[in-house]
């Protein structure tokens, strides 16, 4: 196998040729215990330790489904706007896999619970996009292989294997898009927006914590070029298992340039599994199988078929929460702000400590403020999510609280913020003990403020002739004799007073 | 001790009830009788002498304390090796779980302990229940009591077989095309294929998971009765399972009678094929129906001859699929792992060496009638099939409350005498896979002897789902008239061994 490809420049690529994609995503579900038997699901528990009969596939056990993982299946279905089946069944899908201990997963074939949605996505400019979903339906997860002996814990040359059945049969949830077309150059942008927004969606549903990292949410990139938008679909590739959203978008990124390679080149896509490379961004293939799996599909005869009534769909979709993109458009109206603040907002993850801190007491505009400015610079700075940095909303909105009492200015605000990040203790504690109080004593003031008028002759005349914005030079002065913990506005207005000037 | 063994179920457990026999002396009796006769016989693949003797302390211990016993406390029962027993081994006939000791109870196992049934011991079968003669086992054959050149039936033979010799009063079997029916049928035996759903199929080893259904074998109906309602009844680790009452068998047993019953005889159940002494011995059944007091009513199910193709495509396309498991990873036998083999390799050798041949073409039938291009030519047109058999059986039941025929179309045939030739053996399945198909009950009990063989020709009777204790209430009335006119049961007749 080569190691090296060849690629077009993606504006090459797509000046030739038009991409279109199809996302298969898995969803873990947080359900406290397996798909069809009461094992728990609990991560980093001994390996093996979380079996029975029927997740092991032992002679004669048998599957019993889980009924949250129905109510999952329904929650997610109707949240993308799809159609819920009336009546649907489980089908095996047969594969020989060491990992698998039936040797079939059971899945669902072509009776999916929940289908024919869509799933409106933003792209970074704040244009929506809206991507079809083909289907969402329930499966098992596999259990777990680790290779001994080999190089880099493949399979290649391994030793042995050692099987981890814990993960086997814990509830899985396959959202298939139908072909995304028509975004054009767009389209890796657009991979990377759907399994994020998707991402938000399970998280708001409370279904899943979908964290990538984890393996909670996995997304393979189907992808394929043709000539025109209107020429019919070339050969796809299918790059498996790729696991956060910047890999999303390199993935689909690389796969369009490679594809555009070979096809300008004359050759042709072999239509195969692909590997992505998180260090490389590229793509290799996988095995190539000498014949097409047939994985001979069948209804599932130890379960019986699930028939939601219409009733219980209702009452799950009247209890549905606010879906993420409803609440960021109400809350852009409410801030006023635009879609690319609030693109902003999202892609800091500051969006739900902002609401926290307004819900603590803060208003919008400060919140917003902090999150974005201050907080996010020392998230940055240390590299930490903006959620995990050691300060709560309500300690934010405290902040915000002593600013607008006039008790803090934003200089000394931003100190009590550091000194809370530092472990100091809460805002208030932080300014006790660096005693940071804005000095609201005008008796105090008003002295300062004579000093400076009488150290600073001639800007004082410039002001008394009208030059009011010459003020900002005595303010600073004053400033720097309080060392900050003057309010800025109120020394402004002393100075003025005391020159017998109105303010313009 | 001889009188013992000759006990019915129902007279067993009265006189342990009543301290006439202890349980521990019935238990001895039938292990005597097993050390005696199961060498010529082989209905046994594990005898399980200490856990019975134990079961059997516990129910004489339970009596001494003046604790109520259950109607069959202290009786013992053969269990066919296809359900699993923990810490007893389960090997389904095959030598893929040659050595397996399960670490579980099936749901049924469970229910017999529940009620003090004594389990003597695992019985021989067809490898995962595919046959119709028991010469599938990987142990060997079973020799039918009746002529031990012949075979005891199949898949359940092991059970029939020690039912038959004496070597338990009760016994328990599971049938998927006819596996309880057809040996009860051959060896002169009660066996009930139960509604679908009413035992639980969990632990029970999977052969095809939409017609497979445990069911009571016994000597006599009530018994048979007595055992079905211990056996029977919802259990939430079976989704198919079904979650209603139990029709009340023991009481239909305890009153048999087809007085204005109206009784359906199908005409595609008899012609080429049906040896002359079992149509005769069926037609006075008929008779007997009808001088009890039933009405005869002729039916037409013409889907009915498309039964046996349709079976033979839905059981191998599921069992395909459910022995996929077998692959020597996680338990049973494991070949060729030589440390230089993959995963993969090993798993081929492991099948290979394991399964045998009529195993083999089963998952080699059933895969390609899955495969992709041929889903729908044979699945998609046996799944049809399956509807228009249960749609023929329901025009049948609006007519009649039940319907009669021969359990198997011939007597019991020499061991080895069809072992080559599948399609013959399959066609001793020709009756009763239909009810396999639609999911309803049906029973066979012995209606006398061929007169060209002297062996035991069995009669069917099958009612709707549901509807149980019918078979109870019609079989108890045949039975009695039957003895009556005889002036014995039918298995005084068989050879003493």
């Amino acid at each position: 196998m080569t190691t090296t490809t060849d690629l077009v420049s993606y504006e090459d690529a797509l000046a030739s040729y038009d991409p279109v994609m199809g996302l298969e995503v898995h969803v873990e579900l947080g359900t406290r215990t397996k798909m069809f038997c009461g094992c728990s699901t609990e991560l980093g528990a001994e390996p093996n330790s979380q079996t029975c009969p029927t997740c092991l596939g032992m002679p004669g056990a048998l599957p019993v489904v889980n009924a949250i993982g129905i109510e999952s299946a329904v929650k997610i279905g109707l949240a993308l706007n799809c159609e819920i089946a009336e009546w649907c069944r489980f089908a095996r899908k047969n594969y020989f896999y060491p990992d698998m201990p039936k040797n079939f997963q059971t899945s669902q074939y072509d009776e999916p619970i929940a289908f024919d949605g869509y799933l409106d996505v933003q792209l970074e400019d704040g244009e929506t996009f809206r991507v079809q979903i083909e289907r969402a339906h329930m499966e098992e997860d596999t259990g777990k292989s680790t290779h001994v002996g080999g190089a880099t814990g493949r399979i290649h040359g391994a030793s042995h294997s050692l099987l981890d059945y814990n993960r086997a049969g814990i509830p899985l949830i396959e959202i298939v898009t139908k072909p995304i077309e028509g975004a054009g150059a767009r389209a890796p942008e657009v991979a990377r927006a759907y399994v994020r927004e998707l991402r938000e969606v399970i998280k708001a549903l409370g279904v899943s914590e979908a964290r990538m990292e984890m393996g909670q949410m996995r997304c393979d990139v189907n992808l394929s070029l043709r000539p025109s938008p209107t020429a019919k679909f070339g050969t796809r590739s299918e790059t498996k298992n790729v696991n956060s959203l910047r890999s999303v978008e390199r993935a689909a990124r690389f796969e369009i340039q490679r594809h555009a390679a070979v096809l300008s080149s004359g050759g042709t896509i072999i239509q195969e599994t692909r590997h992505f490379h998180e260090d490389t961004g590229s793509t290799t293939s996988g095995r190539v199988k000498e014949e097409a799996e047939d994985y001979r599909y069948f209804p599932e005869p130890d379960l019986v078929p699930v028939a939601p009534s219409r009733a219980w769909v209702e009452e799950i979709r009247a209890a549905l929460p606010e879906l993420p993109l409803a609440r960021r458009n109400r809350l852009l109206a409410d801030w006023g702000i635009s879609a690319t603040d609030m693109q902003s907002i999202t892609n800091a993850g500051a969006l739900d400590l902002i609401v926290a801190t307004i819900d603590a007491g803060a208003d919008a505009a400060s919140a917003r403020k902090w999150w974005m400015g201050e907080l996010a610079r020392s998230a940055n700075e240390s590299a930490t999510p903006l959620d995990a940095l050691a300060i709560t909303p309500e300690q934010v909105a405290r902040v915000t609280a002593l600013v607008n009492a006039g008790d803090l200015n934003d200089k000394l605000a931003r100190q009590v913020i550091e000194g809370v990040l530092a472990g100091e203790g809460t805002p208030d504690e932080v300014v006790d003990k660096r005693g940071l109080k804005v000095v609201s004593d005008d008796s105090a003031l008003s002295t300062a403020v004579d000093e400076a008028i009488a150290g600073n002759p001639g800007i004082a005349d410039k002001i008394r002739g009208g030059k009011v914005a010459a003020a900002g030079a005595l303010v600073g002065a004053v400033m720097k004799a309080t060392r900050g913990q003057a309010d800025a506005a109120r020394v402004k207005e002393l100075i003025l007073a005391k020159l017998g000037v109105a303010e313009g | 001790m001889t009188d013992i063994i000759k006990l019915t179920a129902a007279e067993t457990a009265a006189k342990i009830a009543s301290g006439d026999l202890t349980a521990v002396q019935v238990t001895e009796a039938h292990l005597a009788r097993i050390e005696a006769v199961d060498e010529k016989v082989h209905a046994f693949l594990h005898v399980d002498r200490e856990g019975a003797l134990a079961q059997a302390r516990a129910v004489d211990d339970k009596r001494a304390r003046g604790e109520k016993l259950g109607p069959l406390a202290g009786v013992p029962l053969a269990l066919k090796d296809i359900f699993t027993t923990e810490g007893i081994p389960t090997t389904v006939g095959s030598k893929i779980l040659e050595g397996w000791i399960p670490p579980y109870d099936a749901t049924l196992t469970k229910r017999l302990k529940a009620a003090d049934v004594v389990i003597l011991g695992k019985t021989n079968m067809d490898e995962f229940a595919m046959g119709s003669s028991t010469e599938n086992s990987a142990y060997g054959p079973t020799g039918n009591p009746w002529d031990l050149t012949r075979i005891p039936g199949g898949s359940g033979g092991g059970s029939s077989a020690a039912l038959a010799s004496f070597q338990a009063p009760l016994a328990i079997g599971t049938d998927t095309g006819g596996s309880i029916r057809q040996p009860a049928s051959v060896t002169g035996t009660v066996g009930v294929k139960p509604t679908y759903g009413a035992v639980s199929r969990y632990g029970m080893v999977a052969f095809s998971s939409s017609l497979d259904q445990g069911g009571p074998c016994a000597r006599t109906v009530l018994d048979a009765a007595l055992l079905h309602e211990v056996i029977a009844g919802h259990d939430p680790l079976d989704s198919t399972s079904i979650d209603a009452p139990v029709p009340p068998v023991v009481e239909a047993a305890r009153n048999g009678s087809v007085d204005g019953m109206r009784v359906g005889v199908v005409k595609q159940f008899r012609g080429e094929g049906y040896q002359a002494g079992v149509v005769q011995r069926f037609d006075e059944s008929v008779e007997l129906l009808k001088s009890l007091g039933a009405e005869i009513v002729e039916l037409d199910c013409p889907s009915f001859d498309l039964a046996l193709s349709a079976y033979y495509l839905i059981a191998p396309s599921e069992c395909s699929s459910n022995l996929a498991r077998f692959d020597g990873l996680r338990y049973g036998v494991r070949t060729g792992d030589d440390g230089t083999r993959s995963a993969e390799d090993v798993t081929s050798l492991t099948r290979e060496a394991g399964f045998g041949p009529e195993v083999k073409r089963r998952v080699m039938l059933g895969t390609y009638a899955l495969s992709s291009g041929y889903y729908d030519a044979y699945y998609g047109s046996a799944q049809k099939v399956r509807t228009l058999i249960t749609r023929d059986f329901e025009r049948a039941f609006e007519q009649v409350d039940v319907i009669v025929s021969p359990t198997t179309p011939t007597t019991a045939f020499a061991i080895g005498e069809r072992a080559d030739d599948p399609m013959a053996m399959y066609l001793a399945d020709l009756c009763t896979i239909p009810t396999n198909l639609a999911g309803n009950a049906a029973m066979s009990l012995p209606c006398g002897l061929a007169p060209e063989d002297n062996l035991p020709v069995g009669l069917q009777i099958i009612a709707p789902a549901l509807k149980d204790d019918r078979l109870y209430k019609v079989g108890a009335a045949v039975e009695a008239a039957f003895v009556e006119k005889w002036g014995h049961p039918l298995l005084e007749e068989a050879p003493s061994l």
